[in-house]
């Protein structure tokens, strides 16, 4: 039978301080009944002897220095895991919301995860095919990836993830089991319902995971939900060999949640009063993704962060940046122009593209054609600025040609329908289309020979 | 007093102990019930202040923590090359079988394989005379490289009785050194050390010989010396990572330790695969065979972090006590000081700028200053080269991290976004990285490469400044309003950029390029400057110029030209003669 302490001494915000406690571990989990039976819990977070300072996931509210009964579970935050999970709905600590009962764990584990031993870890080399050129032709998602989306407010970002997921040919055309994790950070409720319904449409709903902590839910709970998410990923991918893909947004929101926590706890800030440690924090998310060698499954993560005021230097995508494998960046000017969707391809990249694109993989002039494509595209905004002082009309004919080049390239390659699926080869032959509109002597990225077989061709002959 | 002493208080990765204890600073500990790795960071009358180098999840107040006598050390002998460590020096391979694909907490590992027996040669005798340093036996640790076992620093004496060659463990007696008070010590193939502190050096030299890359860029433009020091700043997404790749996989250093100081997992996973498939020009054998990998991931625990940089270096002035040039990569610096801040917050201590503690240019510089060009103990020369890359925040390197590196390393090497994002790589910005060591290392290019090498650089680099200030007025009233030699400047520029700065990682002949081929290179590019300039003197405008495909030609020789066809420039050469005379006979 486990202790019951009565009373609190202290409670701050989401935290609350408990002394005379006893054999407490750091990070465990703690029960708190208020007199009125409500139940809440809370993990703690640091300790000094028999003092503890816990934090409260549901919010304090309704908690006094004296109506508070906390005992002590004996373990760190755990998920329940079954492979009855497919298609259920939780909040964010994972307690089943669809009401259709608990689930009967299989397992339990730490939600905190373990890292992954580079030793065991298999490099990603197999293409995703998401059918939409921007990213298929210039920022290639791999299996096994974190390729983040950095968007703003009123961007089309949930659209394009939804677009992703639903095009994402994720082992349709093979034997594979694939399934869809969703984590919600303080998102909307719109939000939220957008990509239940989207699920819904596409007729993959009991293959998706839902962990939903919405704006107006507790803000401490939100640092547990993408670990959730994650457990029941790695869970689904590597211990049922699985192919998953992971959705968090918001990772904004994740953030601020803990730049809640930390100043309450009175920690010294170091970036815009974000904690010291948010780049090791957002390393232990983003690192789970990846595939164990010798086995079948693999965690894909698409993490959406919306960057405060459009600012790509802001701590949270800085941060983020440096860990994933990549950035897709969305542009308010292109949304303006009504492009969808609004990628802007220069800052937007991905790391693993070189290794699972090419001969073999999707057509030996892949990378070259990128390249180019990146090289050219980068011209266009020296022309456009150097036509904004002097003037369109003053151009040199080049220049002229790289404005129209821009032009296309923006509505035609970039530009696509939100349920247009190109497959890559198609991708592949608009990349060319748009670099014939070029004279030959400015493909400078490209080996002599593909330039040879490739720039003249039309698209019959290749295939 | 007791050397076992229990936890008050947990924040993080940081343990305090209360009350006075007779723990060092600086001493490695064992905490609690799964004996997790930790190091006394702090001292009171008070409180003993800990960090823990594994998740600290589940510890409790009251649980153990004892004291080992050991500062936090490397064990130093055969088996470190062609291995993956932990930032504390744990085999990965062997964590691997112990906990499977997780690495779980309080795995205890031996750091060297304790079973595996080396064929040891002695190359001393009975009665010998050894001093610190000394090399008692050659042990074949891979194809590639010779072991050299050395007295530890501190010891010498006389050889009293030794075993015959055969194989040894590495925890075998190899001798028996009786020092001049006639104790005895057994000496053995692995030796322990203190990863805070450098092994002693008998002399120190100004760097004389490049640490040639095979990066245009970097050889011709901006050369690091064997002992040298260099940083790689850029924001992400720049190549920083891309840099390292190469400079670890083509410089002509002996031993290679690339340190993954809390970047991702896939990189390390990426080096370890393509090492272990590549070859290395120079030995013929794979690239692992000359390569140590510390990975220390960044979902790995901050405190070790903090030490991977110490371990790596420690382990690279061991071998470089042997005699070798040792390269490290440190991918990256900017993860190591932001462990710093992160454990400067736990304790609370006054943040200086951006909440880095105020240590950290003295933290940063003490790294920097083990690298050079040395005189061993043993009399045999080594070196220590370090290439860090800096991630700075939101790429701008005004921050702390980027401006304290910059005081203490010679090499600038400063990445930039504009070209990352035209894909020019790699994108390093001939306008504000340099380069303290071209002076130091002129006799040798001159020896070495070529008595013209140095002018010809220096032009490259006048024509890539002109080209810079002639940029902004093309900004202003574009390209078609300068005058024909000034039009003739921007394309040479071009020529440079396209096929001089810019390099290939992946095509097989320019991912690395000899020193003879990047002189010849720049050569033909003056060459051609010069017959365009003689040209347009004689009145002949640009646009005739253009219309030829030479600059487009000369451009490509870095994919025409494979590296050992060097014959062939003088085809160029004629090409470029020809391209003249045509000129003038249409036009003049």
């Amino acid at each position: 039978m486990a202790i019951e302490y009565l009373g609190l001494s202290e409670v701050n915000g989401p935290l609350v301080v408990l002394e005379g406690i006893k054999n407490a571990a750091y990070e465990e989990i703690v029960d708190f009944r208020m007199d009125d039976n409500t139940r809440k819990i809370g993990r703690i977070i640091e300790i000094y002897e028999d003092k503890a300072v816990i934090q409260v996931f549901e919010g304090t509210e309704n908690m006094s220095l004296s109506n508070t009964h906390t005992r002590l579970t004996g373990h760190p935050m755990e998920a329940d895991l079954s492979p009855d999970i497919l298609g259920r709905t939780f909040n964010g600590i994972g307690q089943p919301i669809d009401g259709l009962g608990d689930i009967q764990p299989e397992m339990r584990v730490n939600i905190n995860g373990l890292p992954l031993n580079p030793v065991s870890r298999e490099y990603p080399r197999n293409y995703i095919n998401t059918g939409i050129s921007a990213i298929d032709g210039l920022t290639t998602l791999i299996r096994g990836q974190k390729l983040p989306i950095f968007s703003g407010n009123g961007l089309p970002h949930d659209k394009l993830a939804a677009q992703i997921v639903q095009q994402a040919s994720l082992g349709k055309d093979s034997q594979e089991e694939f399934a869809i994790v969703f984590a919600a950070m303080g998102v909307k409720y719109d939000v939220a319902e957008f990509f239940r319904r989207t699920f819904e449409e596409s007729g993959v709903s009991d293959h998706v995971v839902m962990y939903l902590n919405l704006a107006n839910d507790p803000v401490v709970e939100r640092l547990i939900t993408p670990r959730m998410a994650l457990t029941a990923a790695e869970y689904l991918a590597f211990e049922k060999g699985m192919h998953i893909l992971v959705i968090l947004t918001d990772i904004t929101s994740f953030c601020e949640a803990m730049r809640e926590v930390s100043s309450s706890k009175g920690e010294i800030p170091s970036r815009k009063g974000y904690p010291g440690y948010l780049y090791s924090e957002l390393a232990t998310l983003y690192e789970r993704a990846g595939i164990v060698s010798g086995g079948n499954g693999s965690v894909t993560q698409i993490p959406i962060l919306t960057m405060p005021n459009d600012d790509i230097t802001h701590p949270i995508p800085d941060l983020t940046g440096y860990i994933t494998e990549g950035q897709i960046v969305l542009d308010r000017t292109m949304f303006g122009q009504g492009i969808y969707p609004p990628i802007n391809v220069l800052p937007s990249l991905s790391r693993l593209m070189k290794d699972g694109i090419g001969e073999g993989y999707t057509r030996e002039d892949h990378q070259d054609l990128a390249n180019q494509l990146f090289s050219c595209y980068a011209k266009v905004g020296d022309a456009r600025a150097l036509a904004s002082v002097i003037g369109e009309d003053e151009l040199s004919p080049l220049d002229k040609e790289y404005l129209r080049f821009g032009k296309v390239f923006e509505q035609e390659y970039v530009g696509q329908g939100e349920t247009e699926n190109r497959d890559v080869i198609e991708t592949l032959e608009k990349g060319w289309e748009l670099l014939r509109l070029l004279p030959k002597e400015e493909l400078d990225r490209i080996d002599t020979k593909l330039l040879d077989k490739y720039y003249h061709s039309d698209i019959n002959e290749v295939n | 007093m007791s050397r076992t002493e229990s936890i008050y208080g947990i924040n993080g990765p940081v343990i305090y102990l209360k009350g006075k204890t007779d723990f060092k600073m600086s001493e490695m500990v064992y905490v609690g019930k799964e004996r997790l790795v930790g190091e006394v960071i702090g001292l009171t009358k008070g409180r003993t202040t800990i960090q823990v180098y594994e998740e600290t999840t589940g510890l409790k107040p009251g649980d153990s923590v004892t004291a080992t006598g050991d500062a936090v050390s490397v064990m130093l002998g055969p088996g470190i090359i062609h291995n993956i460590f932990d930032g504390i020096q744990r085999p990965l391979e062997e964590i691997a079988k112990e906990s499977g694909k997780y690495i779980s907490r309080g795995v205890n590992v031996d750091s060297l394989d304790a079973e595996k027996k080396w064929n040891v040669t002695l190359t001393v005798s009975e009665g010998d005379y050894l001093h610190p340093g000394s090399i008692f036996a050659h042990v074949p640790e891979t194809k590639s490289i010779v072991h050299k076992s050395m007295i530890p620093p501190g010891l010498s004496g006389t050889v009293k009785d030794l075993v015959p060659n055969g194989a040894y463990t590495v925890n075998d007696r190899i001798l028996t050194l009786e020092d001049d008070e006639g104790g005895l010590h057994e000496i053995k193939l692995a030796q322990k050390w203190p990863i805070r502190i450098p092994r002693p050096t008998a002399n120190r030299y100004p760097a004389h010989v490049p640490l040639v890359t095979g990066q245009r860029i970097l050889d011709t433009l901006f050369p690091i010396a064997k002992g040298g020091t260099a940083a790689i700043p850029g924001g992400f997404g720049t190549g920083k990572t891309m840099t390292q790749h190469q400079v670890a996989k083509w410089s002509d250093a002996d031993i290679v330790i690339y340190i993954g100081c809390g970047e991702r997992g896939n990189e390390m996973t990426e080096v370890l695969e393509d090492f272990s498939k590549l070859v290395d020009p120079k030995s013929g054998n794979l690239m692992m065979e000359r390569t140590t990998l510390i990975a220390n991931t960044s979902n790995m625990p901050v405190a070790a972090r903090e030490a991977s940089i110490y371990t790596g270096i420690t382990l690279a002035e061991y071998y470089r006590d042997m005699g070798y040039d040792v390269a490290i990569m440190a991918d990256s610096t900017s993860r190591w000081a932001e462990a710093l801040r992160e454990l400067s917050g736990r304790l609370e201590e006054m943040p200086a700028e951006e909440g880095f503690p105020a240590y950290l240019a003295s933290k940063l510089s003490a790294f920097y200053e083990r690298a050079g060009q040395v005189q061993n103990l043993n009399g045999t020369e080594g070196s220590v080269s370090i290439i860090g890359a800096v991630s700075p925040q939101g790429g701008d390197f005004s921050e702390p991290v980027t401006q304290n590196t910059k005081r203490f390393v010679r090499c600038f090497w400063g990445l930039d976004k504009a070209l990352a994002y035209a894909r020019h790589f790699p994108a390093i910005n001939w306008n504000n990285s340099y380069s303290e060591y071209t002076e130091d290392l002129a006799p040798w290019f001159r020896e070495n490469v070529s008595p013209q090498f140095l002018a010809d650089r220096t032009q490259i680099v006048a024509l890539l400044n002109q080209e810079t200030s002639l940029m902004e007025i093309v900004k202003l009233i574009g390209s078609d309003v300068l005058p024909d030699d000034q039009k003739l400047t921007l394309e040479i520029a071009r020529v440079i950029r396209l096929g001089f700065l810019q390099q290939n990682a992946f095509h097989a002949e320019d991912t690395c390029v000899p020193m003879k081929k990047q002189f010849e290179m720049m050569e033909i590019i003056l060459y051609l400057n010069e017959k365009c300039k003689d040209l347009i003197a004689q009145g002949m405008p640009m646009s005739v110029l253009k219309e030829d495909n030479i600059f487009e030609k000369i451009i490509a020789i870095k994919y025409d030209v494979a590296n050992n066809e060097l014959e062939k420039f003088e085809e160029y050469r004629q090409a470029i003669d020809r391209f003249y005379e045509q000129v003038l006979a249409k036009n003049g």
